[in-house]
């Protein structure tokens, strides 16, 4: 039984006053990849969020290396080995390609990724470098802020709706290029509308339904009927 | 020859109002903060560099030694333990406070320094002056010049060369994203702020060094600053430059014209600028 290396217990999250998690309970094992679905406003984004440090939760809700980190700010977290590929992408714009993937190095943590092996995994973004990075295409830019994740060395990394708004043969590209990212023992986190993806990477699945777990499986024996329960709430 | 040596004198003295330009302009790049007590702190660097020359008998440039690191560590410590709350989605709350802050520091100056002009004391160079050409021209408006442009060099290749340059684009871009990459945002403003008024200090003693000074001149000092930045368009630091040069020029002529007239061509000038080029003569907005 590998280590958990995340372990979510109990999260509470809210906007003001309102309150989109409740009680979430989730934990994810050294090396393993993890998916996360649910439709809009389910709390997927809010639930990334809430373990990045972008949102401040209680205490001894989320604890990571077995440490509680749910009271860290987001730079804390990030120094610890926990990076994300945020939705939409949100490269820097005032930052070149290079720039925007050093940025991601800024926290100083040891491993197998540099510009070379991240120009090796995308070697367009090498012949980009000195380019804005708004003026690549929506994959490119898909690369660069995966890139930038990568150059932090992390643990454990999050992948917020990554094939939202890119057309299919460039979700296909990369999803053929996770496998490669996700080895070396990183563990991962992929939050995902098209529920086939999801299930194709991963080995355990949470479906999340108006901000509770409304599902925990094995990405290979869950069925259809019990996603579809579980994503839209029909009984 | 006399309206040349004009604009050149005028030229000469945008280099002073870059230099009070140049900590706004960063400051509101990095972090969209409007430093209403900018022009006091600018008064309060040459009130420092006065109690240095004259407790150490230093000239008032070397004195910058000592007076930038002051003004450096005042600016981190004040970003850190009070703009920093201020900033957020509202822009009103750090207005607001540095307007307070401006208040409190010319009273406090006024309290320390009463409210007699001061002038620090450079010797020859204060008088001394080259002829080029047939133009008499100050060594120390040139001096002041000369400074303006290694600054603001320097703040430039800082911003695009260094890794603090990207991690001060970054959070100017995205504070979220920047804090996910491991940027304290609250640290990074501290470090900008203190860069910042490292430059204020030298604005500071050049203007205590060129005119006699008292507690209450920060809010002109402000404006000058302020009308510099938007006449070059926000957050391009050579358009600064560039816009302390014509706010410079337009006093120098508007002076020439009638002594009475310097301060209202200057802001004519600006106002005339802002009409016809609302965004600044070269804006970019990634700073």
């Amino acid at each position: 039984m590998p280590e958990p290396i995340l372990q979510i217990q109990g999260l509470n999250a809210h906007y003001g006053d309102f309150q989109a998690l409740y009680g979430v309970d989730m934990e994810v094992s050294e090396g393993e990849v993890l998916a996360v679905i649910g439709s809009n406003g389910a709390g997927k984004t809010t639930l990334m969020r809430s373990i990045t440090g972008l949102l401040s939760n209680g205490p001894g809700q989320i604890k990571y290396h077995d440490k509680d980190i749910s009271r860290l700010r987001a730079d804390e977290i990030a120094i610890q080995g926990l990076s994300m590929v945020p939705e939409g992408r949100q490269l820097f714009p005032s930052l070149s390609v290079r720039e925007n993937l050093m940025i991601g190095a800024q926290v100083g943590r040891k491993g197998p990724w540099s510009l070379e092996s991240v120009y090796k995994l995308f070697p367009i973004l090498e012949e980009r470098k000195d380019q804005q990075s708004t003026s690549l295409s929506g994959g490119q830019q898909q690369m660069v802020a995966i890139g930038r994740a990568l150059m932090a060395n992390p643990d454990l990394i999050l992948f917020d709706e990554i094939s939202l708004g890119l057309a299919p043969i460039i979700i296909k590209d990369i999803y053929d290029a996770l496998p490669g990212i996700i080895g070396e023992g990183m563990s991962a986190i992929i939050v995902e509308q098209d529920i086939s993806k999801a299930l194709s990477v991963s080995s355990r699945v949470y479906c999340l339904q108006e901000g509770r777990v409304s599902l925990e499986g094995t990405s290979d024996t869950v069925s259809r009927e019990d996603i579809s329960r579980a994503y839209f709430g029909i009984e | 020859m006399d309206w040349l040596n004009v604009i050149v004198q005028g030229t000469l003295l945008g280099g002073l109002y870059a230099l009070f330009a140049a900590g706004l302009s960063l400051i509101f790049g990095v972090m969209r903060l409007v430093n209403i007590s900018h022009g006091d702190l600018i008064v309060l660097a040459a009130y420092l560099g006065l109690t240095v020359t004259s407790a150490t008998g230093l000239h008032p440039l070397l004195a910058l030694v000592l007076v930038v690191p002051t003004m450096g560590v005042i600016g981190y410590v004040l970003q850190r333990g009070l703009l920093n709350q201020t900033l957020g989605d509202d822009l009103l709350p750090p207005l607001l406070v540095t307007f307070g802050l401006s208040v409190i520091i010319q009273n406090g100056l006024l309290e320390v320094y009463t409210a007699d002009p001061q002038k620090m004391d450079a010797g020859t160079l204060e008088t001394a002056s080259l002829a080029v050409g047939g133009l008499n021209l100050g060594v120390l408006p040139l001096l002041t010049f000369a400074v303006a442009i290694v600054v603001i060099w320097g703040l430039q290749w800082t911003f695009y060369h260094t890794a603090l340059g990207r991690a001060f684009r970054a959070v100017s871009d995205n504070q979220d994203i920047a804090q996910l990459m491991g940027l304290n945002r609250r640290h990074i403003f501290g470090v900008a702020m203190a860069l910042a008024l490292g430059v204020t200090a030298i604005a500071g003693v050049l203007l205590g060094i060129r005119t006699s000074f008292d507690p209450s001149i920060g809010g002109g000092r402000l404006i000058f600053g302020f009308e510099a930045v938007i006449i070059g368009g926000l957050g391009n630091l050579w358009g600064t430059l560039a816009g302390g040069v014509i706010l410079g020029v337009a006093q120098t002529v508007g002076a020439k014209v009638d002594p009475g007239w310097q301060i209202l061509s200057g802001h004519l000038a600006f106002l005339f600028i802002l009409a016809i080029r609302p965004n600044g003569l070269f804006p970019r907005i990634s700073a």
